[in-house]
C-alpha cells in the first residue's frame, strides 16, 4: 500500500486506513457543536463584546459626496472637542492595500479622492461613542466634485476622469477573453442557436454582527488586533504592510464571526485606522460599524449583466456557448479581478461543454465596492445558464430534468477550460429531487399560477491557488499531546458560523479515538496558530480537514508505535477509539489513551506535530486559468414550488427540495444547515434583496437599513426537504467536500424556472420582482428582462486549445489577436 | 418635523453626560447601575453592566438580534431606554441557565444547530422562552408568527423551529415526570 | 452603535399632568410611549426633543373598554389588543391591522396612539443624518427640496399607518386632552395635509382615546400590501367597511393609506357604489375609481406603478370579501 504519491505507507498510517475502513466515531454523525453551548449562552465574545481599560472609541468621517477630489480636510474642531484623544486623516497612512496583489488601490482613509457616498476620509478616537460622533460630524472637508459614474455601460466609455489610474483602460477595471475550443463552428453545427440576456441585480452579505474592532499596542510596542475577520492572514498581510511593522510584531485574533458570507474576507480600512490610532495614542481604541456603514463595506454580489449564447443539438447537448459578463465593481478592486473570472469558470462543469467562450468585463463605479458572497462570481452566471436550459428545454421539446441528465459532465474528466472535475454527483442529486418532487407527475401540469423550477450548480471545495502567489501550504495544523490525554489544536482557520471549529475537532478526535470534550482549539490567531487562508472559497473544510487529519495521523503515528512497544502488538493492528488505543484482535489488551500518550512522551519527548496541505497542480497553464481549478467540486440541485399571484405578481415559494452532492459529510447536522443557510440566502436574493442607488440623487445607497434592503423573515422560508448526496471524494478529508456555498446557487434560476411553469412568463432579472412578473405578463414577448447588450471591445482574445483538440492546457503566448472579434480562428 | 439645525451644520451633541443612578433588576438580581439618562437599555446592559450576551445588528427596531425579557415579555432593548426599566424583571441571555445547567432551549439550540454564527442566538433564546411559557406546545404556525420579529440570516429558521420543537417536548416530558414523581 | 441624543426625560402619572408638561415645556417636548417610533428617530437626528413626557406610567390611557361602542385607551400596547379575543370577534378589520404591524417583539412595545401618530414615512427621510447629508437633506427634515417630487411645495412622506385607515373607515373619533380642555374629532380630521403637517393635533395635546362606534351590521375587512410578512411597513392598504341592506349596499366607507401624506377617503367611489350590488362588474369599477385616489410615489418600498396597479386588485379583493 502506498499513499497518492507513491510512498509506501508505515505500519501506523496503514493501521488507521484500516480502523476508517472499519466505520468511524464521529465522521458522519452529528455531534453538538464545540462551540454550541457558548453560543448558546452568551458566553462566545464577539469583536464588539471585547473591551480593554482605558478603551478610546474610534468613528470614521465618511464622504458625503459620491465622487470628488478632496481639497481640503478641517479637524481643528473636532481636536478640540473635550474628550477627543486623536484625530487621523490619510496623509499618515499613505501606503495603499488591497485583498488582491493586483488591486492595492485602496487606502485606510482617502488621500487623493473619494469614490462613493461613505468613502472614509478622517477617523477620531474619543474617549466613548458619544463623543466619538459629534467629533466624526465637526470634521469639515472642502470637495472639488468630480463627474461620477453609476451604470457600468456608462463606465465602459467614461474615460476623462476615471476612479482609478490603474486597470485596462479608463474605468474598466478588468477585461478578459478567454476562448476553448471552436466555438464559432459549435455554432454552426448546433439544430439550435438561443441568445439572451440576462441581468443579476447587486446583494450584499447582511450579517446580523456589524464590523468590529479592537487593536490594542502592547506595553513593548506590538500589536494587538481582534477583528471580526473571516481572513485573519490577509489582514495581518496588509495592516503590516501598511502601518509599516514587522508582521513578526504583528498579531491578528480573528474573533468568531457572527455571520460572514464573504463581507468579511477583505482586509477593511476601519481595521487599519483602529490599529494606527491605538499605536498613536497608545490606548486600546475600538470600533463597531452601525448598520449603515456595513452597507458601504459592502463587497457583495456584482451588479452582472450578462449575454448567453449557446448552441444546442436536438437531443439537448451543448454544442457550444458564448458568454459575456458586464460587472458593476463599485469603487474599489476588492476581489473583482477574481470574481470577474469566476463568472466565466465554472459554466463548464456541471454539463458537457465541448466549446467554450468567455469575455467578461469589470468596471469602476462610484458606488461601495463589490466582492466575495456566498458563491463568488457564479450564481450570476449559474442563473444565465440555469434559465437558458430551461428555454432550451422548452424549444427541443424535452423535459428540463432530462436535459442535464442527459448531458452531464463526466467525472474524472477535463472540461473545455481546463477544469478538472473528479466525483461527480449531479445526476444523483437531480434524480432525488426530481423524485421528491414528483417532478414526473406534476411539472407543466400545476393549476396556472402554481409552478415547478428546476435547477443545478457546481461549486468548488477551496481554490486550487491562494490569492497572493506563493508555494507554500493553504492551511496548517499543529496537534500538541497533554499527559492528561487532552490534545490541543492549533490552527488559522476562523469560525464564522459554518462549524469550521467543530470540522476541526471532528477530524482530529476521528484519527485519534478521543472525544470531542478532549480537544482544545486555538484558532484563528496569526501569533499562535499556524496559516490557513481564511474562511472563504469554501476551502476550510477540504483543506484544513486534510491538514487536521495530517497533523493527528503523525501524532498518532508516534502514540501508536510507543502503545505498540508496550502492549507487544504490530502497529498496523492497533485501533483508536473511546479513549483507548488498543489492540484489534483484543480489544481488551490495551491502554488508556493518555497512558498511551504518556508513553509516547517517554519516547519519542514532548510532542507537537504538524500538517498542512497544498492543492494539487492544476492541468490549466494558460494566462487566467488560476481561478476556477478546486481539488473537488460539489453540485447540488433543486426544485422549487411557487404560488404566483397572477393579478399582483406576488410570487411565494412554497417548498423547496435540494440535494447536494457532499461526498462524505464530516457532521451530517452542520451539513444540512448549511444547506438550508444556502437555500435561504438564495431565497433572499430570488425574490426580493437588492443593493440599490439613486444615480439620479446624487449616487446615495437607496436603503442602507435592515428595514429596507429585505432579509426574508420566517414568513418567507417555506420547508426545505434536503438530500445528501454521499460518495467521497479521494482529495477530500474523508471524502468531503464543500457545502458552505454550493447549495445556494440553484435556488435563484430554480425560482424562476417556476415562475415560468407557473404563468408562463420569463424573468430575466434577479430579484423576481412582483412588477417584473407583472410587467412579463402584460408583455407581448412574455418576458421581462435586458433587452440591449454593450460593446465589450474585446480586442483581445486568449484562443486555448481544448483537450479534445490535443492542447496541453497553454495559450500560445503572446496571444494571438484575431483580425476581428468573434472570427473562427484556426491555429 | 421639528428642524433644529441649520441645513447642513450637524446636530447638536448630547447636552448632558452627568450620570443617572438606579437599581435594575437583571436575571433575578438587583444591580446597581450609573449611565448616562440618554443611554438605551441595550447600552446599559453591555457597557455598563458587562452583560455582552445581549447583541445589536441595527439598533433601530429593524432586526430583532437585542431582543431582552422584560417582566417575560420580549422587547428590543434598543428601543427603550435605561431609564424606563426600572420596576421591570430584566432577563437576557446570561440568566437563563441555572445552577443545573443551560436552560432546555439552549441545549437543543447547540444540539440541532439552530444556532450558527450564534449572533442572533440570545434574541431568538428569549423570544422562544416567551413563546413557551405561553404555549408549551407551539405548532409551526404560532413559530412562524412569534419568531417573525427576529432576523437569522444563517440558518433559515428551520433548525431554529426544531430546536424549540424539541426542548417544548423536554419540557412537557421533564413537566409530566415531575407531576407524576413521587417527591420523597 | 446608533446613540440617541440627550434629553430631559419625565415621566408624569396621568392625562392631565402629561397636558400640563407639555404645556410648560412647549414645543421642544414630545410625548413618547413605545418608542418604537420616536426612539428611531432620535437615534438618526429627526427629532430631538429637548425633554421627553414618557406615557410609561400613564395607566389611565390604557384599557380597552366594550359596550355598545369600543373604547381604547391610546396608551394600550398593541400586543394588549391582539390578545384581546373579544376586540378580534368585534373588530376583526382593526384587529387584522393591529396584528399585522411590525413584528411581535415591537407589537409588545408599540402602543395603538402611537400608530395613529405614526411619524410619515419617507426613504429619504427614514436614513441617518450622513445619509440626508449626502442628498443635501429634504424638505422634511433639515432641508428644502421634497427629493421624491422636487418641484413640489409640500412634502410627500406617506403616512404609513395600519390603524389608521380601519379607524376611518369605522368612523371613529380621536379625543384629544391639553390644558386648554378636551376636544374629539373625526378620525379622519386628525390627519393634515403633507407630509410634514401630518397631524393635526397640537403639540401640546395628547390623545387619550379612540371610540369606535357600534358597527352594527356592518363588516369590514383591511388588506395590506408588502414585502414581507413582518416588519414592513404598508406600502398600500386598504380598509373598507359596508353595510349591505340585503344585496345592495347601503353605507359604504373605503379608505386608502400609504399611497400619500394622507389617508385617502374614496368618496366618490363610495358614492358609486351606494345602493348598487356588489357583482363582479360594480366591484371592479370601484376598484378602478378608487385607485384614481392613490398617488403612490418612488418613496418607499416596491415600484410606485405597481402599488398604483395593486391598489385598485386588493380594493376589488376588499369588497370581494365584503360581498
Amino acid at each position: 500500500m502506498s499513499d497518492d504519491n507513491g510512498t509506501p505507507l508505515s505500519p501506523e498510517q496503514q493501521g488507521l486506513r484500516d480502523q476508517l475502513k472499519e466505520g468511524y466515531n464521529l465522521i458522519g454523525k452529528s455531534p453538538i457543536k464545540v462551540d454550541g453551548m457558548a453560543k448558546t449562552t452568551g458566553e462566545t465574545k464577539f469583536a464588539d463584546d471585547l473591551s480593554l481599560p482605558r478603551q478610546l472609541f474610534v468613528k470614521l468621517h465618511r464622504s458625503h459626496v459620491a465622487y470628488a477630489r478632496i481639497k481640503s480636510i478641517d479637524t481643528s474642531k473636532a481636536e478640540a472637542l473635550p474628550g477627543v484623544v486623536a484625530v487621523l486623516t490619510g496623509e499618515s497612512l499613505p501606503i495603499p492595500f488591497g485583498i488582491l496583489p493586483v488591486s492595492q488601490d485602496e487606502h485606510a482613509l482617502c488621500i487623493d479622492k473619494v469614490r462613493f457616498i461613505g468613502d472614509p476620509v478622517a477617523a477620531v478616537a474619543a474617549i466613548d461613542e458619544d463623543v466619538a460622533f459629534e467629533a466624526m460630524q465637526l470634521i469639515h472637508v472642502e470637495y472639488e466634485k468630480l463627474d461620477p459614474v453609476f451604470d457600468p455601460a456608462k463606465a465602459l466609455l467614461n474615460n476623462e476622469e476615471p476612479l482609478h489610474d490603474y486597470g485596462d483602460d479608463g474605468n474598466v477595471h478588468k477585461r478578459v477573453s478567454m476562448n476553448f475550443g471552436d466555438v464559432e463552428g459549435a455554432f454552426d453545427d448546433a439544430d439550435l442557436v438561443l441568445e439572451e440576456k440576462y441581468f443579476f441585480e447587486g446583494n450584499t452579505h447582511l450579517p446580523l454582527e456589524q464590523h468590529a474592532t479592537l487593536a490594542w499596542r502592547e506595553p513593548d510596542g506590538r500589536l494587538t488586533v481582534w477583528s471580526c475577520t473571516q481572513t485573519p492572514h490577509y489582514v495581518h498581510k496588509a495592516m503590516s504592510n501598511v502601518l509599516e511593522m514587522p508582521p513578526s510584531r504583528v498579531r491578528i485574533i480573528a474573533t468568531p464571526n457572527g455571520g460572514g458570507f464573504g463581507g468579511k474576507s477583505d482586509p477593511f480600512n476601519h481595521e487599519i485606522v483602529c490599529a494606527k490610532l491605538a499605536l498613536i495614542t497608545n490606548r486600546p481604541c475600538k470600533i463597531a460599524l452601525t448598520r449603515e456603514e456595513v452597507f458601504y463595506c459592502h463587497r457583495g454580489r456584482h451588479p452582472t449583466l450578462m449575454n448567453m449564447k449557446v448552441g444546442f443539438r436536438k437531443d439537448g447537448q451543448m454544442t457550444g456557448m458564448h458568454f459575456q459578463s458586464l460587472l458593476d465593481g463599485g469603487g474599489y478592486g476588492s476581489y473583482g479581478v477574481a470574481s470577474t473570472y469566476y463568472t466565466g469558470a465554472l459554466q463548464t462543469v456541471t454539463y458537457k461543454l465541448p466549446n467554450y467562450r468567455f469575455d467578461g468585463v469589470r468596471t469602476f463605479t462610484n458606488k461601495p465596492p463589490c466582492g466575495p458572497k456566498r458563491g463568488h462570481g457564479t450564481p450570476q452566471p449559474r442563473f444565465a445558464l440555469e434559465v437558458h436550459l430551461d428555454r432550451a428545454a422548452h424549444e427541443l421539446g424535452i423535459d428540463p430534468a432530462d436535459i442535464r441528465l442527459n448531458h452531464l459532465c463526466p467525472p474524472d474528466s477535463i472540461t473545455a477550460n481546463w477544469l478538472k472535475v473528479g466525483s461527480m454527483g449531479l445526476g444523483p442529486c437531480i434524480e432525488k429531487v426530481v423524485e421528491a418532487s414528483g417532478w414526473r407527475e406534476r411539472y407543466g401540469k400545476l393549476p396556472h399560477g402554481k409552478g415547478l423550477g428546476l435547477a443545478c450548480s457546481s461549486y468548488i471545495s477551496g481554490a486550487g491557488l491562494p490569492i497572493y502567489w506563493n508555494a507554500m501550504p493553504h492551511s496548517g495544523v499543529t496537534v500538541q499531546l497533554d499527559r492528561g490525554g487532552g490534545v490541543a489544536v492549533f490552527c488559522g482557520e476562523t469560525e464564522i458560523g459554518q462549524g469550521s471549529d467543530t470540522v476541526l475537532a471532528m477530524c482530529v478526535a476521528e484519527v485519534l479515538g478521543i472525544e470531542l470534550e478532549d480537544i482544545r482549539l486555538v484558532v484563528g490567531d496569526t501569533h499562535t496558530t499556524p496559516v490557513d487562508l481564511g474562511s472563504y472559497s469554501s476551502r476550510v473544510t477540504l483543506m484544513m480537514g486534510n491538514a487536521a487529519f495530517q497533523a493527528a495521523e503523525r501524532a498518532r503515528e508516534m502514540i501508536a508505535k510507543a502503545a505498540g512497544e508496550r502492549l507487544e502488538v504490530p502497529s498496523v493492528r492497533l485501533r483508536f477509539a473511546e479513549n483507548r488505543v488498543f489492540d484489534v484482535q483484543d480489544p481488551e489488551h490495551g491502554l488508556t489513551f493518555a497512558k498511551a500518550v504518556q508513553l509516547a512522551e517517554t519516547k519519542f519527548g514532548t510532542i507537537a506535530v504538524a500538517g498542512s496541505y497544498t492543492p494539487p497542480a492544476t492541468p490549466g497553464k494558460y494566462r487566467g486559468a488560476g481561478v476556477g481549478p478546486s481539488p473537488a467540486y460539489s453540485y447540488s440541485a433543486a426544485v422549487i414550488q411557487v404560488d404566483v399571484d397572477p393579478e399582483t405578481g406576488e410570487t411565494v415559494v412554497e417548498k423547496i427540495w435540494v440535494a447536494h452532492d457532499i461526498g462524505q459529510s464530516i457532521n451530517e447536522m452542520l451539513v444540512i444547515g448549511q444547506v438550508e443557510g444556502g437555500v435561504y440566502m438564495g431565497l433572499g436574493e430570488a425574490i426580493m434583496e437588492e443593493m440599490t442607488y439613486r444615480p439620479n440623487r446624487f449616487g446615495v445607497h437607496k436603503i442602507p437599513s435592515m428595514l429596507e434592503y429585505k432579509s426574508p423573515t420566517t414568513y418567507e422560508m417555506p420547508p426545505v426537504e434536503t438530500f445528501l448526496i454521499e460518495d467521497p471524494d479521494p482529495n477530500g478529508p474523508f471524502g468531503a467536500k464543500e457545502v458552505g456555498q454550493g447549495p445556494l446557487l440553484p435556488i435563484m434560476p430554480a425560482v424562476a424556472n417556476a415562475v415560468f411553469d407557473a404563468v408562463g412568463v420569463r424573468v430575466d432579472e434577479i430579484p423576481v420582482t412582483p412588477d417584473k412578473v407583472l410587467k412579463a405578463m402584460t408583455s407581448k414577448d412574455k418576458r421581462y428582462g435586458p433587452t440591449k447588450y454593450p460593446d465589450l471591445k474585446i480586442t483581445d482574445t486568449m484562443y486555448v486549445k481544448t483537450l479534445e483538440q490535443g492542447g496541453d492546457g497553454t495559450s500560445p503566448r503572446p496571444p494571438k489577436a484575431p483580425t476581428s472579434s468573434g472570427k473562427k480562428v484556426s491555429s | 418635523m421639528n428642524p433644529t439645525t441649520e441645513a447642513g451644520g450637524p446636530p447638536p451633541p448630547p447636552t448632558s453626560l452627568a450620570k443617572t443612578h438606579m437599581v435594575l433588576r437583571v436575571n433575578g438580581e438587583d444591580h446597581e447601575v450609573a449611565f448616562r439618562p440618554h443611554k438605551t437599555l441595550l447600552e446599559v446592559l453591555r457597557e455598563d453592566m458587562d452583560l455582552t450576551g445581549t447583541k445589536h445588528g441595527c439598533e433601530l427596531g429593524e432586526c430583532g438580534t437585542c431582543t431582552v425579557l422584560m417582566d417575560g415579555e420580549p422587547k428590543l432593548s434598543c428601543l427603550v431606554l435605561g431609564l424606563e426599566s426600572d420596576g421591570v424583571d430584566i432577563e437576557t441571555v446570561e440568566g437563563m441557565a441555572g445552577p443545573e445547567g443551560g436552560h432546555p432551549l439552549q441545549h437543543t439550540f447547540a444540539e440541532l444547530g439552530a444556532a450558527q454564527c450564534g449572533y442572533c442566538t440570545p434574541g431568538f433564546l428569549l423570544t422562544a422562552k416567551a413563546v413557551l411559557e405561553d404555549d408549551k406546545d407551539p405548532s409551526r404556525e404560532t413559530l412562524v408568527e412569534e419568531l417573525s420579529g427576529n432576523l437569522c440570516r444563517c440558518t433559515g429558521y428551520l433548525k431554529i423551529y426544531e430546536a424549540i420543537e424539541l426542548a417544548a417536548q423536554r419540557m412537557r416530558e421533564k413537566g409530566s415526570s415531575d407531576e407524576g414523581g413521587s417527591h420523597v | 452603535m446608533m446613540r440617541l441624543p440627550s434629553f430631559r426625560y419625565l415621566a408624569p402619572k396621568d392625562a392631565a399632568e402629561t397636558a400640563k408638561i407639555l404645556t410648560g415645556e412647549g414645543p421642544d417636548a414630545m410625548i413618547v410611549a413605545g418608542g418604537t417610533d420616536l426612539y428611531p428617530n432620535m437615534k438618526r437626528r429627526h427629532q430631538m426633543p429637548k425633554t421627553l413626557v414618557s406615557l410609561r406610567n400613564v395607566n389611565d390611557l390604557r384599557g380597552v373598554e366594550m359596550n355598545g361602542a369600543v373604547t381604547i385607551g391610546s396608551n394600550e400596547t398593541l400586543r394588549g389588543l391582539e390578545r384581546n379575543a373579544e376586540l378580534k370577534t368585534r373588530l376583526p378589520a382593526l384587529w387584522t391591522a393591529v396584528q399585522s404591524i411590525s413584528t411581535p417583539i415591537l407589537r409588545n412595545m408599540g402602543t395603538i396612539g402611537g400608530n395613529v401618530c405614526l411619524d410619515t414615512r419617507c426613504n429619504y427621510y427614514n436614513q441617518n443624518w450622513e445619509w440626508r447629508r449626502g442628498i443635501d437633506f429634504c424638505m422634511k427634515c433639515d432641508g428644502t427640496v421634497c427629493w421624491v417630487a422636487p418641484s413640489s411645495s409640500v412634502c410627500w412622506a406617506v403616512n404609513s399607518s395600519d390603524t389608521v385607515p380601519v379607524l376611518i373607515a369605522m368612523g371613529a373619533k380621536f379625543t384629544l386632552v391639553s390644558t386648554r380642555g378636551e376636544r374629539t374629532i373625526e378620525a379622519i380630521e386628525m390627519f393634515g395635509e403633507d407630509g410634514i403637517d401630518y397631524l393635526t393635533k397640537q403639540k401640546d395635546e395628547v390623545l387619550t382615546r379612540i371610540e369606535i362606534p357600534d358597527q352594527g351590521n356592518a363588516t369590514s375587512v383591511y388588506r395590506k400590501v408588502r414585502r414581507r410578512g413582518a416588519f414592513d411597513f404598508p406600502v398600500a392598504a386598504v380598509a373598507a367597511r359596508v353595510e349591505m341592506d340585503g344585496d345592495e349596499v347601503k353605507d359604504v366607507n373605503l379608505v386608502l393609506n400609504a399611497v400619500g401624506p394622507k389617508p385617502v377617503v374614496c368618496e366618490s367611489t363610495q358614492e358609486f357604489l351606494k345602493g348598487k350590488k356588489l357583482t363582479p362588474e360594480v366591484v371592479e369599477e370601484a376598484a378602478k375609481l378608487a385607485a384614481r385616489g392613490a398617488k403612490p410615489l418612488d418613496n418607499t418600498d416596491h415600484l410606485s406603478m405597481w402599488r398604483k396597479k395593486v391598489v385598485s386588485v386588493e380594493v376589488k379583493r376588499a369588497l370581494g370579501a365584503l360581498r
